[in-house]
């Protein structure tokens, strides 16, 4: 005969209730107050962080322009084919929006977002708005087509048609050197000579791979030095790795430029030595060079911390056994030591390519024309021509490539053993 | 790792061959940081050593940049917005952070991962995306060209780094020392302060100084939320490269080497006193 505690097989606690139910009541409660912990930085992140840059990422989509300034239009265009001049009734609505938008100073909008598609059509916006003032009465048709020579062409309202829809996929078309094509509203490439996002993507991906590259040659030996030496000395050592990492951006970038200029410091050694003629000084600065010299200055310390903390792990041990079973010094660094080091390089390397594709300071000052990455000209479309949608367009690519390379990032380290300092 | 006494002669070679390599990085990694230290008390306006300054002529070293630095309204006032702005953010990064951590590190944490992968996503997502994001939120709540905005923004940014500095502490952290208080007695709250928060002091403040120098170093977020009021440092730094390249830059620089110096000091203390807290060598 059970007892009370455990009558009908169900185990009760010190209060009498099932223990499964206490239990389960317990977990809740700490499960709430993990919760209420986090929350007030998740909310946090959530809205200043995370909505604003997926909010970015919609501009890059979003084609609000002629559907909400020309809505007289967009309705009248609705069932037009597409082959011949449209009618008389959508001279009308466009006469309408064109003196509203005027009105309201909103239509050079509508002739900024369609001259990305075609240029030319701004002022052909501006300059009818401003002579449909005087327009009293129809038909408006021939008023129109005297207005600008370009409504006259079919392409034109082809582009006004493509674009009454309110979402578009031109920006990340024009982000692939890509466009449609205003006669046939195919899709086609860029002509040769306007083809320079995916150039500069591939630029961008060629430098931040070279400086990994140049970041791993460099890293592997002073790690290896400083995970072997003892510890008095490696930490000592660790200061020429760790003061740079701590120092200003702008201070090492400042560096570079006292250096490399061609009246600075490298140049001086070399002129002195005889290396280079006074008269014609290497230029190392405001190029490709002082980029990838400067960019790799910068994030050598993240190849390297993640690095010595995986060949401190190593015991010296290995090495001494392989040696003493006959391999030669060379066989046995190739098949013992390295294969150890492998899991470091990728964490290393990742995290350089990480942080150098998304780089903007150091390339924007030091990189010239030739030297400068996507970064950059999302900064520029951002403040200077102010195409946001195709930043946002250039922005999304960046950012999607980024958080794939962080997911095997994630995959091989764990953001759980990421190290800092 | 010295060098055996029965090394021949290709070891003994390739020994020294390996420490010249060697000693040739550490170069290229600290020849910029101290070169312009020199470089800032040149008396003529230039970024270049001068024929005096190699003679070590007495009359071609001078602080008149210094001078122009402490003068300069422009400078000064930079300072002041740094540190407003810094500490400001520091602080709100730093409690966030640390309850957010001691949240994560609950063993019942629902969603640890997602949530992981949320709050530190400041920290991957490049700085250029995040600027022109908050950029466009700021301005639409107001707060762009407010030193309110600017705190928020390096809040955020801040952020991951105490939440991963405090989440390393804490997996060391033994949960029966704050049973043992709530079974002595005391509050959630006193054994907080009195047991969890000196142990894992070393982590919020090495988090602390990560997320202060983030916001202390930080441009590009400034580049684009900043009117000319609040005008930090770093901004003011990157006008002046890009604009007029006076050697004030360089005494500003050589500031702030010495203050990376002071911090990595701390840091090495710090990390120290937790070895010493976790009963490991202190190396």
């Amino acid at each position: 005969m059970a007892d009370d505690a455990t009558m009908n097989g169900v185990v009760l606690a010190a209060d009498g209730l099932p223990l499964k139910a206490s239990l389960n009541k317990a977990m809740r409660k700490s499960r709430l107050r993990a919760l209420l912990l986090v929350a007030p930085l998740f909310i946090f992140v959530l809205f200043s962080f995370l909505i604003p840059i997926f909010d970015m990422t919609m501009r890059s989509v979003d084609n609000w322009h002629v559907s909400g300034l020309m809505p007289e239009t967009t309705k009248a265009l609705e069932n037009w084919d597409g082959k011949a001049l449209p009618e008389e009734p959508v001279f009308a609505a466009l006469i309408l929006d064109l003196k509203a938008g005027a009105i309201s100073r909103e239509i050079g909008k509508v002739g900024t977002r369609l001259n990305y598609e075609k240029s030319g059509l701004r002022s052909m916006i501006t300059s009818s708005a401003r002579k449909s003032k005087k327009v009293k009465e129809g038909p408006y048709k021939p008023i129109v087509l005297k207005m600008h020579k370009r409504w006259k062409e079919l392409e034109t309202w082809t582009v006004i048609k493509r674009n009454t829809s309110k979402y578009t996929i031109g920006y990340y078309l024009n982000a692939v050197d890509m466009k449609y094509d205003n006669k046939t509203n195919d899709i086609v490439m860029q002509p040769e000579e306007r083809q320079i996002y995916g150039t500069l993507f591939l630029r961008t991906f060629a430098i931040s791979l070279a400086i990994t590259l140049i970041c791993v040659v460099l890293a592997y030996p002073i790690s290896y030095l400083l995970a072997t030496l003892p510890v008095r000395y490696s930490n000592l050592l660790m200061i020429f790795v760790l003061l740079p990492f701590w120092t200003s951006l702008l201070v090492r970038t400042t560096a570079w430029i006292a250096m490399l200029q061609s009246q600075g410091v490298l140049n001086d050694l070399f002129v002195f030595f005889g290396l280079v003629d006074d008269a014609n000084r290497l230029q190392l600065i405001h190029n490709l060079t002082g980029t990838i010299i400067a960019m790799t200055h910068i994030l050598l310390p993240f190849m390297v911390l993640p690095l010595y903390s995986v060949m401190k792990t190593i015991p010296p041990s290995y090495m001494r056994a392989a040696l003493s079973l006959g391999a030669n010094p060379v066989t046995a660094y190739v098949r013992v030591y390295m294969p150890l080091t492998l899991s470091g390089i990728g964490a290393g390397s990742i995290l350089v390519f990480i942080l150098s594709i998304g780089y903007y300071i150091t390339p924007a000052l030091v990189g010239g024309t030739d030297g400068t990455l996507i970064s950059n000209q999302i900064a520029y479309h951002m403040q200077s021509s102010l195409n946001w949608g195709l930043a946002g367009a250039l922005g999304a690519l960046l950012l999607f490539s980024v958080l794939a390379l962080y997911l095997i990032y994630n995959k091989i380290v764990g953001i759980d053993n990421m190290r800092l300092g | 790792m010295a060098l055996p006494s029965y090394a021949g002669p290709l070891e003994t070679t390739w020994y020294y061959t390996f420490r010249f390599i060697c000693a040739c990085i550490f170069v290229f990694l600290i020849t910029p940081i101290l070169v312009i230290i020199p470089l800032s008390f040149n008396v003529e306006p230039y970024f270049t050593f001068t024929q005096g300054m190699l003679s070590f002529d007495p009359d071609a070293y001078s602080l008149r940049w210094y001078e122009d630095f402490i003068n300069n309204t422009q400078w000064t006032h930079s300072v002041k917005n740094s540190f407003i702005i810094a500490i400001a953010s520091t602080i709100l990064a730093t409690v966030l952070g640390t309850l957010a951590a001691l949240g994560l590190s609950k063993p019942h944490m629902p969603y640890r991962a997602l949530t992981m992968g949320v709050l530190i996503s400041p920290m991957i997502v490049p700085l250029i995306i995040s600027a022109a994001g908050m950029y466009f939120f700021y301005s639409s709540i107001g707060l762009d060209q407010s030193y309110l905005g600017i705190i928020l923004a390096h809040t955020v940014l801040g952020t991951p780094f105490v939440v991963i500095t405090v989440t390393a502490t804490l997996v060391g952290f033994d949960n029966s020392l704050s049973r043992a208080a709530a079974n002595l007695g005391a509050t959630p709250t006193t054994s907080f302060f009195r047991i969890t928060m000196p142990l894992i002091l070393p982590g919020v403040i090495s988090g602390a100084l990560f997320a202060f120098i983030t916001s202390f170093d930080e441009v590009v977020v400034v580049l684009f939320l900043a009117g000319f009021e609040q005008r930090t440092i770093p901004r003011q730094m990157w006008s002046g490269i890009r604009e007029q390249i006076s050697p004030t830059i360089l005494a500003v620089a050589t500031i702030l080497v010495m203050i990376s110096i002071a911090l990595l000091a701390t840091l090495e203390l710090l990390r120290r006193r937790n070895e010493k807290l976790r009963g490991l060598s202190p190396g």
